[in-house]
């Protein structure tokens, strides 16, 4: 109770964008504290670079545990992650990932699938605020999508019935759907959030989404300090581009949540500066950036690191390091609303390694 | 006053005469008036000939028709058109009563057989939907507002708006997304065609819990009614001279079903080349419609997608109230809205914007091949939002519905006759 008043007067002390924070972890100590870095593809290696850098002129107590990505085909022929990066995960907890190539036609399914299964990673947070400093025609955007990552629509299974007939199955079941209905009410009150909004289509599929929303009404019951509302999913896109500051935390069965996350993405400035996290059922938690690996860019030092840099001030805020991110995070918004260093995607000149090494100078300035 | 006017150049008129005259033209405007009272008295009595009553007493007793220059239409009784018209749950009664009010001021020979039909207000059964599918396979040009689906699982999956479309195939579903001149929102002179599958897909109604706590609900895709919508497509950019149809979808995750219909697009793409074709992720395509929607022209796709899509795009305007639809099949035409919402909060307040109707209703008289009254009716209403002076509230004005309509009305009968 004292230290939400404490969050609460800190947050309100802090003039610059609020941070939405996932639940702190009294369960770390004061000493190093080791990350997973899973680098990724494309422009991976560049911006996470770029992060370790920032970092260490912040002087954050964090060492960084290199991991790769492929899959790799085990016993029995499933596929799955390397188990270095599976016992790596397992100790740390934390992780931090770049962008993944997810081949079209590689006869193994997407990295990002499997790592999410691997780790059970079954709600997606991302947390949508207006940058000041990059325009977009959408002002005052401060909301937080929590997707449910498991089932629904994206089950993967489909079967060609007869030639020229394919069915796609939806799952969606009671565990999952309580399970994300009391992780959005619980990111809600551990954030300072006042309602949470329950997006479905259930008057069309009735008996689906229908119990993905009784089982929200059922966990809204234990959470009579927030506010509860249920919208459907085509009036939250009407309101949504007309009025974004009428919403708050959205929660919401898979596919509706990806086009949904991406969309309030958009309406901030893209990909490029949107941070994401991803949390598991045993504590793991894997913050990543969402945008592509741009391979056209790659190696050329133009990429934004700030999508990257953002989510690991989320993992900061997660780890309880909030004096850290606060310091990494002003730091990063003053460069982008100064103007002078940016990176092509944000509309200036600059290169990777300049736009990072400005961050560099303003952290170190704050000491 | 007309002859006052006549009469004012000649000066040797007798005041008395002009008294005189006055007083016998406004004899004949009070015997006229009473006249048309007691008919439309007469007329309220007869149910179900009533507006033919109605509109052959306002045709002969009303001054503006006989003073018609020659581009006024043959507006006569044995040639109007009938329609099917099903108000449906929410404000769509007041739309449809707005619509009339308009079709009457305007002449417009067109006559409306209304069906109640509704899920959520008990008036539904299976003899009223037969009916109404009657009823529009002779019209075959129908106007419909939403017909409420409700979220209560009262044993069937399928409500009634899915059966109508299922039952008359209708399978695609037009959205025009056009800005407003006059009416400026975060993007401005948009122009978006958004073309949906709107029988199979997400919305196939086929659920089941396999085992308890658990529930599949199928999606479908087959390679006919994806090849139907993308020829469809297609045919409507070439028709309309359209550059580009840009196919939205998911397969890089949903490989087997979102693949097929991406393959039939690319199919049906070779067969027009002079339209360029292109395709997008959905999760993409929302982004890029609220960062850059001037890349888009003609967009296709299946239901759910679609159903996301049109209300994005609707947002985008202006909202659910300026946004019109048709739904086609192979022999049918329903005109409705394009963000297909019954805003029941709005519900009696008046302050519902027919703007979306209006101009849905103008598309419907352009099908029927009556352009003069499409143009007249579509040109009142968009002269109406470019004043601004007489706006509802979701386009941030203070008026009502009925000064909406009352506003087009006016704007109607000023179109220039000679």
């Amino acid at each position: 109770m004292a230290s939400n008043a404490w969050r609460s007067m800190l947050s309100h002390v802090v003039g610059a964008a609020k941070r939405p924070t996932v639940c702190s972890r009294s369960v770390f100590s004061r000493g190093l504290q080791t990350v997973t870095l899973i680098p990724g593809d494309g422009i991976g290696p560049e911006i996470s670079v770029a992060v370790m850098k920032i970092f260490e002129s912040a002087k954050v107590p964090i060492q960084w545990e290199e991991r790769n990505v492929t899959a790799i085909q085990g016993p029995g022929g499933r596929w799955m992650i390397p188990p270095d990066c599976k016992e790596s995960m397992d100790r740390t907890l934390i992780g931090l990932k770049g962008p993944l190539k997810t081949p079209i036609a590689a006869g193994h399914p997407s990295m990002n699938l499997l790592l999410r299964k691997t780790f059970d990673l079954y709600a997606n947070v991302r947390p949508c605020v207006s940058i000041e400093g990059y325009k977009t025609p959408y002002t005052d955007v401060d909301l937080v999508t929590i997707r449910e990552n498991t089932e629904g629509e994206y089950s993967g299974i489909e079967h060609i019935i007869v030639d020229g007939v394919v069915q796609s199955i939806k799952l969606i079941t009671e565990d999952a759907s309580r399970r994300i209905a009391e992780y959005a009410f619980e990111y809600a009150r551990n954030n300072q959030r006042n309602s949470v909004t329950a997006v479905h289509k259930a008057n069309i599929m009735r008996m689906s989404d229908g119990l993905f929303l009784r089982k929200c009404r059922e966990v809204a019951e234990s959470f009579k300090d927030i506010k509860f509302t249920e919208m459907y999913l085509d009036t939250v896109c009407l309101n949504m581009v007309q009025d974004p500051t009428q919403f708050d935390v959205l929660v919401m069965p898979n596919l509706y949540g990806d086009i949904l996350s991406d969309l309030c993405a958009g309406l901030i400035g893209g990909l490029g500066v949107t941070p994401s996290g991803n949390i598991g059922a045993n504590g793991v938690a894997i913050f990543e950036s969402v945008h592509g690996t741009a391979p056209d860019i790659a190696g050329l030092d133009m990429a934004n690191p700030t999508a990257l840099l953002l989510s690991a001030v989320m993992m900061l805020r997660h780890m309880g390091m909030h004096d850290y991110g606060k310091k990494i995070e002003t730091a990063c918004f003053d460069t982008i609303r100064d103007k002078q260093v940016l990176t092509g995607d944000l509309g200036g000149k600059s290169k990777c390694s300049e736009f990072t090494e400005e961050i560099c100078r303003r952290v170190r300035d704050m000491d | 006053m007309h002859f006052t006017r006549l009469f004012s150049d000649r000066h040797h008129i007798i005041e008395e005469e002009v008294h005189f005259l006055h007083i016998l033209a406004g004899l004949c405007i009070m015997m006229a008036a009473a006249l048309r009272g007691s008919l439309v008295t007469l007329a309220k009595g007869l149910t179900g000939t009533g507006p033919q009553w109605q509109q052959l007493a306002a045709r002969s007793l009303s001054m503006t028709a006989s003073l018609g220059g020659p581009e006024a239409p043959p507006a006569r009784a044995d040639a109007t058109f009938k329609v099917t018209m099903v108000p449906g749950d929410g404000v769509g009664p007041e739309l449809m009563t707005a619509v009339k009010e308009v079709f009457k001021a305007g002449d417009v020979p067109v006559e409306f057989e209304e069906f109640h039909l509704s899920e959520v207000q008990h008036m539904d059964s299976d003899e009223k939907l037969e009916q109404v599918l009657a009823s529009m396979k002779t019209n075959r040009v129908a106007m419909k507002g939403k017909i409420n689906t409700p979220m209560e699982f009262k044993g069937e999956l399928a409500g009634f708006e899915m059966k109508i479309r299922r039952r008359l195939d209708l399978f695609a579903n037009v959205v025009h997304v056009n800005s407003l001149p006059g009416y400026s929102t975060r993007h401005n002179n948009l122009d978006l065609v958004i073309i949906r599958e709107q029988t199979e897909g997400e919305y196939s109604s086929l659920e089941h819990e396999s085992v308890p706590g658990v529930i599949e609900c199928l999606k479908i895709i087959t390679r006919e009614k994806s090849r139907r919508i993308a020829k469809f497509a297609f045919d409507y950019a070439t028709k309309k001279g359209r550059s580009k149809v840009t196919a939205v979808h998911k397969a890089n995750i949903m490989k087997l079903a979102d693949g097929l219909f991406l393959q039939c697009c690319a199919e049906v793409a070779e067969l027009y080349p002079k339209i360029k074709y292109e395709n997008i992720i959905i999760d993409n395509c929302c982004m890029q419609l609220v960062q850059n929607p001037y890349q888009f022209d003609v967009l296709v796709m299946p239901n759910l997608y679609g159903n996301i899509i049109d209300n994005l795009a609707a947002g985008l305007v202006g909202g659910a109230g300026v946004v019109p639809g048709e739904s086609y099949s192979a022999e049918y035409a329903v005109f409705e809205t394009g963000a297909r919402h019954p805003f029941a909060q709005a519900v009696g307040r008046n302050i519902a914007n027919p703007t979306a109707m209006l101009l849905s209703a103008a598309n419907m008289l352009h099908h029927l091949n009556l352009e003069y009254h499409s143009n007249m009716v579509s040109d009142a209403v968009r002269k109406v939002i470019k004043q601004g002076k007489v706006r509802t509230r979701d386009l941030g004005g203070y008026s009502t519905t009925g000064d909406f309509v009352q506003a087009v009305v006016g704007n109607l009968r000023h179109r220039p006759m000679y």
